[in-house]
């Protein structure tokens, strides 16, 4: 493993001498954001390379909307909240589940069918599912979905805040002042939508899109592969995660997300409303879906004051130029959700580096 | 917790015993020095893979006393019952009890029972404490410890916590884990009897060798450099913690001690522990330096890259030990 790392290393240094530039590559995927700071991978890079964590944490780029109004629906004494650890502990205007958990029916689940099981053993209440994350998880959402169809189980729905991962990237860099001259495009994403999703990308921007895997050899091969292009000048759609990852991705998931789901215009943190860029229940699931069942709205919610996730989500700054990054914004006191979940850039920059405070 | 310690607690109980926050209080007597401590233990699931509650409240106690360089004499035994447990489980608890303490050689001499009723415990708990005896001319404590010292570890990490997490029914999740629950007293006597250059002590339980690092860094002011590819993890542990998202450096261990060694009694050491079952896979993992600029724990990742080790901080797992 070293040799291969070692050869990349070679080359990502070669490629970085020769540009001269700085030059920014972004990765969009919270496990690769966790996996580059556990291996300490920023620190083998030439100095003018620099990794930028974009909106690849699905807790990270959630509306604030939509935490107040899962909130909200957290007072509710006819429903129990059923959401994933990683929600748990992200603040609203009004506290958090965990804050709220006390007086509240809210339950941790580690998959969706834990879901539709806490509707069939509660029949008297409404299960409302925090269906947080990107095409990674919308494939359980969706067969939980139809097994409540199926199965004529009605007291369930789904507050879908799902998100599709190339809208938000195509959205980044239409940004007039983005900085990112290539992505990392994560793993297990490209394992459901294919590596082809993203040569649109590579296409209308110019930008190299290199898929890879999690292991530190995998990612510096990945790195190596778009400093090679972009030396060479080229940018070219890759995947160098071949093991797991095909052009066209998993069809029987993209197949049953299709059937349940259309993408719809929706807000993401730091990057307000995307077009076509978020899950949305087809009508024929309406009685499922969560915002029309309790007439929630998916306007954008008020950001939390002096907190700059959104900044961060974009690539814009580092989490240590946040003035309450490490002082009033820790793990164990988060004011953003970049530092709740241990896949947010703020939370993995506090744990495995060196600067603590601001 | 530290916090909690710290803030809280040692303010209102302050004796200089307590103060020095050690695995054992060493109480001074004219005979010599004492070493007492004590422990209570809520492990849920009461049985695991590699022991059970009863080995586990043993064991803990018993390695508080042996890293603070003592002889174990005698433990204190508490049980809090919840009306309703099975006596046939009763027995088996007790009797690994009494196994466990048989096997470590020592005592229970003392202890307590109450009953309390359904829902005020679960099922059982039990406080232990113990009296140990450090035999003159051992003298272990984080002011010994130097630039240049060596960390060396029994074995391997993250075994005991994993376990648990993986038994616990709403996980859901089956493997070949075994807790490494275990009486270290046996391998500390036989290396503090043969070997000089020991400095220090301590049994990465709660928080695991992330916490016990970084109390080292935090107590001597110098730094503690490791190597990832130094520390000793079985592969099935590694893979249940990256599933379920945890870092090993973090998760308990019940029958592992990091010692900090004179270099030159680094190698007699290590030769010693590899003589003993429990210190089979024992391993140099790393050394004290000095500080640059913050006491910290550095750990060179297993591509050569660099980065920091946490105290751990946030919610701990829940019921452990």
């Amino acid at each position: 493993m070293l040799d291969r790392i070692n050869k990349a290393q070679g080359v990502i240094d070669a490629a970085c001498e020769t540009l001269g530039r700085q030059i920014n590559i972004m990765e969009v995927c919270g496990t690769h954001t966790v996996s580059i700071f556990r291996n300490g991978i920023r620190s083998i890079l030439p100095k003018n390379l620099k990794l930028l964590s974009g909106p690849g944490c699905p807790v990270c780029v959630t509306d604030q909307g939509y935490i107040d109004a899962v909130l909200r629906l957290a007072d509710r004494d006819d429903c129990i909240i059923a959401t994933y650890g990683d929600m748990i502990r992200v603040p609203g205007k009004d506290g958090s589940l965990e804050t709220k958990q006390a007086k509240a029916n809210i339950r941790i689940i580690l998959s969706s069918e834990d879901a539709l099981q806490l509707a069939k053993d509660n029949p008297e209440k409404t299960v409302i599912f925090v269906a947080v994350g990107f095409e990674t998880t919308a494939p359980a959402t969706a067969v939980v979905v139809k097994e409540a169809a199926e199965g004529a189980i009605d007291n369930i729905c789904i507050l879908s805040g799902h998100k599709l991962v190339v809208p938000a990237m195509r959205a980044l860099l239409s940004e007039k002042n983005h900085n990112i001259n290539a992505f990392l495009c994560p793993g297990h994403v490209s394992a459901i939508i294919g590596y082809g999703a993203f040569g649109g990308i590579v296409e209308d921007f110019d930008r190299p899109c290199v898929v890879a895997g999690f292991e530190p050899v995998q990612i510096i091969e990945g790195l190596c592969e778009i400093c090679r292009q972009l030396s060479a000048g080229k940018a070219e759609l890759k995947s160098i995660y071949s093991a797991v990852v095909t052009e066209k991705g998993n069809i029987a998931a993209q197949k049953i997300v299709d059937e349940c789901f259309e993408p719809a215009d929706g807000y993401w943190r730091g990057l307000g409303k995307i077009g076509k860029s978020t899950l949305k229940l087809k009508d024929k699931y309406d009685r499922f879906d969560a915002f029309g069942r309790f007439g929630i709205s998916d306007e954008p919610g008020e950001e939390i004051k002096g907190c700059r996730c959104g900044e961060v989500l974009c690539g814009l700054i580092d989490p240590t130029e946040c003035g309450l990054f490490g002082r009033d914004c820790t793990p164990q006191e988060p004011v953003g959700p970049c530092m709740v979940s241990s896949e947010g850039a703020c939370a993995a920059w506090y744990k495995f580096g060196r600067e603590k405070r601001r | 917790m530290d916090d909690l310690i710290r803030q809280h607690i040692l303010p209102s109980l302050k004796n200089d015993a307590l103060d020095e926050l050690g695995d054992s209080a060493r109480l001074k007597l004219a005979s010599g020095s004492l070493c007492f401590t004590t422990d209570s233990y809520v492990v849920k699931p009461l049985f695991f893979n590699g022991g059970d509650i009863g080995k586990l409240a043993v064991c803990g106690t018993v390695n508080d006393l042996a890293v603070a360089g003592s002889k174990p004499v005698a433990l204190a035994l508490s049980l809090i019952i919840e009306d309703g447990l099975e006596m046939e489980l009763l027995d088996k608890i007790l009797a690994s009890i009494g196994q466990t303490a048989r096997k470590t050689g020592i005592d229970i001499v003392t202890g307590d029972t109450k009953t309390v009723e359904t829902g005020a415990a679960d099922r059982i708990f039990i406080n232990t404490a113990g009296i140990g005896v450090r035999p003159a001319g051992v003298d272990l404590g984080f002011e010994k410890i130097a630039v240049g010292d060596k960390i060396i570890i029994n074995g391997t990490i993250g075994d005991h916590g994993m376990t648990i997490i993986s038994q616990r029914e709403e996980m859901k999740f089956q493997s070949q884990l075994k807790s490494d629950c275990a009486s270290l007293a046996g391998l500390i006597r036989e290396l503090l009897e043969n070997t000089d250059g020991i400095k220090f002590m301590r049994d990465p339980t709660r928080g695991g060798l992330a916490a016990t690092l970084n109390e080292i860094a935090r107590s001597t002011a110098m730094s503690v450099k490791i190597r990832e590819t130094d520390i000793p993890v079985r592969p099935a542990v590694q893979t249940a913690a990256d599933m379920l998202g945890f870092d090993v450096l973090t998760i308990a261990n019940e029958g592992k001690f990091v010692a900090v060694v004179s270099p030159e009694f680094a190698d007699d050491c290590l030769r010693i522990c590899r003589n003993n079952k429990l210190g089979k896979d024992a391993k140099i993992i790393g050394e004290v330096v000095e500080t640059l600029d913050v006491p910290l724990v550095e750990i060179e990742t297993q591509i050569g890259g660099k980065r920091i080790v946490q105290m751990p901080y946030g919610r701990e797992l829940p019921r452990i030990c």
